[in-house]
């Protein structure tokens, strides 16, 4: 493969909440990188830190109860972290774009469709009105939706939740973004009208050098969509590498149990392979490693120290005993 | 041995009426229209489509927790659509529903022994130490233990609230239980858990299962038989294996074709659907499939399609009718 450059940088980011209960330590040292035009996918259950993640990114940390502790955001030669609140708002809709699980939380209920496309086209370009209609009409169109000269002056309520899905990418293609920040875009979609969002962000991919950060738990959808992946748990990486030895030869006991839980990893009707126990809540991590309480080899020294990120070949690791033998995990046809 | 059927539906209809404005007539949602299915003692039979095609209206109608507009409901041999509230209150300690949501479905106010022992108080069952021991045995069936007894739901994680809600059900020792989307709510790791938990307690307890969901891979897993709705209507019925191997109906083929691949290296011919779902307050003429079927032909349009068996299958498409066969 061609050598690609960096497009975003995040160093050793720590990402607090305060809570009434204390500090909530939601994301606590993440480093990764993005490279442009690749899709990067970050998986993990429920509360690990993704979405506080990829709103650190976008500067839409909700303020002032969360907060960046520390680390760097590096994205085209700036630290997002020194940023204004002005030069992000100018930052985001033009390089970054954003899109959410639940479009209507991103979509103003009272403009319609084409007030809402129009708005970033109007502060980022000279275009003048007609110009503008038109671009969103033939954005509107390119993102499949039908009747687009009529939609484009119907409210957000009137159209359904794959319309709107596809309003919402339209919206974060129109000034064509050098990277796209995608938080379980398809997890309230039916599985049909996931498939065709799905083609959809493919075919985006394809005709540009977009970068995508993905955030998803469907590991069917890493598995489709994504060059490369991150695994996350109780706030860290614990394991990334690209998307084939993710599923091939994941040497994370986390990673493997999660793809060894998955339905169609096991023989039907059998007893699925599952992990022991609950993610821990945030007051409840233990010192050393974070998934010791439910690792099946874990040993003392794991329950004391915390394992580092360390590289094992093509992959990264957060473990004090990898497994390095290339992994049982068969798939039923 | 030929298998014993416990529940019969026969033409199960439910339809909403509906009002859109004031001066607006009456509109009908017809969200199960026709439905006709057996399930078999000791299986599960699963229940699939998307959203708002009727699968939980069918569930609740069944369990008759809403009444139905017509049709014939049988359990065990007897026709329980028009039995009246008393008999249907005694009959529900056979006919168990377990919900979706773990938050919504427990008494927030209530500890986990009241909530367990109240379903056997309600029912007469035992004598009331008796009922602290069962939901002691129950907990213990199910993962937990005595000492969450006098915890309240909000003390359990998502995971062990659907336990205590599948608890709840099975401590009547019912013989049906209808799970409606019973791990939607779960993270993959703790999914997998209650899923073998299910599966644990139909080999234990000889449970029989109408389990409702929308995931594909889950439903393969979990159940025997599966019925494919679309629009309120049941398009195509098969064993599991057989409905993966090679589905019949055009929806069916198009519903798996777009669940997502497994592995990056698999590789996945992929029928796209055109369009949304329409919506069930209009739904279109002849097949309620046919403005996004890539088979459509032109008595489709016009004509609602029959109901065929084609091997194993019992499809309700035209592409299998004798005369285009
Ligand atoms: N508004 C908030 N107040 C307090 N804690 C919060 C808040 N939002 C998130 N957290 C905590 O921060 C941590 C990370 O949350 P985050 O939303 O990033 O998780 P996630 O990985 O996106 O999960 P999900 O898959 O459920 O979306 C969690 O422990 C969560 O409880
Ligand atoms: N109380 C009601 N009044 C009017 N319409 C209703 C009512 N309840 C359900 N419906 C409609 O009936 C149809 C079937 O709904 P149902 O909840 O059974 O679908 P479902 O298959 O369970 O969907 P989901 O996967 O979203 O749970 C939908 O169109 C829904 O909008
Ligand atoms: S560090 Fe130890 S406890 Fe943590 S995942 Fe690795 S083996 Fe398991
Ligand atoms: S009846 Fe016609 S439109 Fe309906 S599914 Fe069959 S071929 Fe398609
Ligand atoms: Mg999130
Ligand atoms: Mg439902």
């Amino acid at each position: 493969m061609r050598e690609r450059a960096p497009i975003l940088e995040v160093r050793q980011l720590k990402t607090h909440i305060k809570t009434a209960n204390g500090i909530v330590k939601a994301v606590d040292g993440v480093d990764f990188t993005i490279y442009e035009g690749e899709t990067v996918g970050i998986v993990g259950e429920s509360g690990c830190g993704k979405s506080m993640t990829s709103l650190s990114v976008m500067g839409l940390l909700p303020k002032p109860m969360a907060y960046i502790e520390s680390g760097h955001i590096h994205f085209a030669g700036r630290d997002l972290t020194q940023l204004s609140e002005k030069e992000m708002r100018k930052l985001r809709g033009n390089d970054i774009s954003m899109i959410f699980q639940e479009p209507m939380t991103s979509l103003n209920p009272v403009f319609t469709i084409g007030q809402q496309l129009s708005e970033p086209l109007k502060q980022h370009t000279r275009l003048n009105k007609k110009e503008i209609r038109n671009a969103v009409i033939s954005m509107l169109q390119s993102v499949g939706i039908p009747r687009a000269e009529q939609i484009i002056d119907e409210y957000p309520h009137q159209l359904s939740g794959g319309m709107r899905q596809r309003v919402m990418i339209s919206l974060a293609m129109l000034c064509q973004p050098k990277l796209l920040i995608a938080d379980e875009p398809t997890t309230a979609l039916d599985v049909t009208i996931q498939a065709q969002i799905l083609e959809l962000m493919k075919a985006i991919k394809a005709t540009t050098n977009m970068a995508m950060m993905l955030i998803t738990h469907d590991l069917g959808v890493v598995a489709e969509m994504c060059d490369r992946v991150m695994v996350m748990y109780a706030g860290q990486v614990v394991e990334s590498a690209d998307v084939r030895t993710i599923f091939n030869r994941p040497t994370h006991p986390y990673t493997q149990g999660l793809l060894a839980s998955m339905p169609t990893a096991n023989e039907r009707k059998g007893e699925l392979s599952s992990i022991p126990g609950s993610v821990p809540r945030p007051d409840e991590i233990p010192p050393g490693c974070a998934f010791a309480p439910r690792c099946s080899i874990a040993t003392d020294r794991c329950r004391q120290e915390r394992p580092v990120l360390q590289a094992y070949e093509n992959q990264w690791t957060r473990c004090w005993h990898p497994i390095s033998k290339p992994s049982e995990v068969t798939h039923a046809t | 041995m030929l298998p014993e059927p416990l529940l019969e539906i026969k033409q199960l209809k439910k339809y909403y009426e509906i009002k859109k404005g004031w001066f607006q007539p009456m509109q009908q949602v017809r969200a199960v229209d026709d439905v006709t299915f057996t399930v078999y003692k000791g299986e599960t039979f699963g229940l699939v489509g998307e959203s708002g095609c009727g699968k939980s209206t069918t569930g609740r109608a069944i369990l008759r927790l809403q009444e139905h507009t017509s049709g014939e409901i049988r359990f065990a041999g007897r026709d329980i659509s028009g039995l009246p509230y008393t008999e249907m209150r005694q009959l529900r300690r056979k006919m168990q529903m377990v919900f979706q949501d773990p938050y919504a479905s427990l008494n927030p106010k209530k500890t986990i022994l009241q909530i367990l022992t109240e379903p056997l108080r309600v029912h007469g069952l035992y004598a009331p130490e008796e009922r602290v021991q069962k939901a002691i045995e129950m907990l213990e069936i199910v993962g937990l233990s005595e000492y969450h007894l006098h915890s309240y739901p909000h003390e359990f994680s998502g995971g062990q609230r659907q336990r205590i809600g599948i608890a709840r059900a099975v401590i009547l020792q019912p013989e049906l239980i209808i799970a409606d989307e019973p791990v939607s709510a779960l993270d993959v790791s703790i999914q997998s858990q209650v899923i073998n938990l299910l599966l644990q307690l139909q080999r234990d307890f000889h449970l029989t299962y109408i389990f409702i969901s929308h995931d594909l891979g889950v439903v393969r897993h979990m159940t025997d038989r599966v019925g494919v709705m679309y629009l309120g209507k049941l398009v195509e019925q098969a064993k599991t294996e057989e409905l993966f191997r090679s589905p019949k109906h055009p929806y069916t083929r198009a519903l798996l074709s777009a669940v997502p691949i497994r592995h990056p290296d698999e590789k996945k011919e992929r029928v796209v659907l055109k369009g949304d779902v329409p919506s069930p307050l209009n739904p279109p003429e002849g097949c309620h499939f046919h403005p996004r079927c890539p088979d459509c032909m032109q008595i489709c349009k016009t004509e609602k399609p029959p109901v065929v068996e084609v091997g194993d299958h019992v499809v309700a498409c035209h592409l299998y009718a004798t005369e285009n066969r």
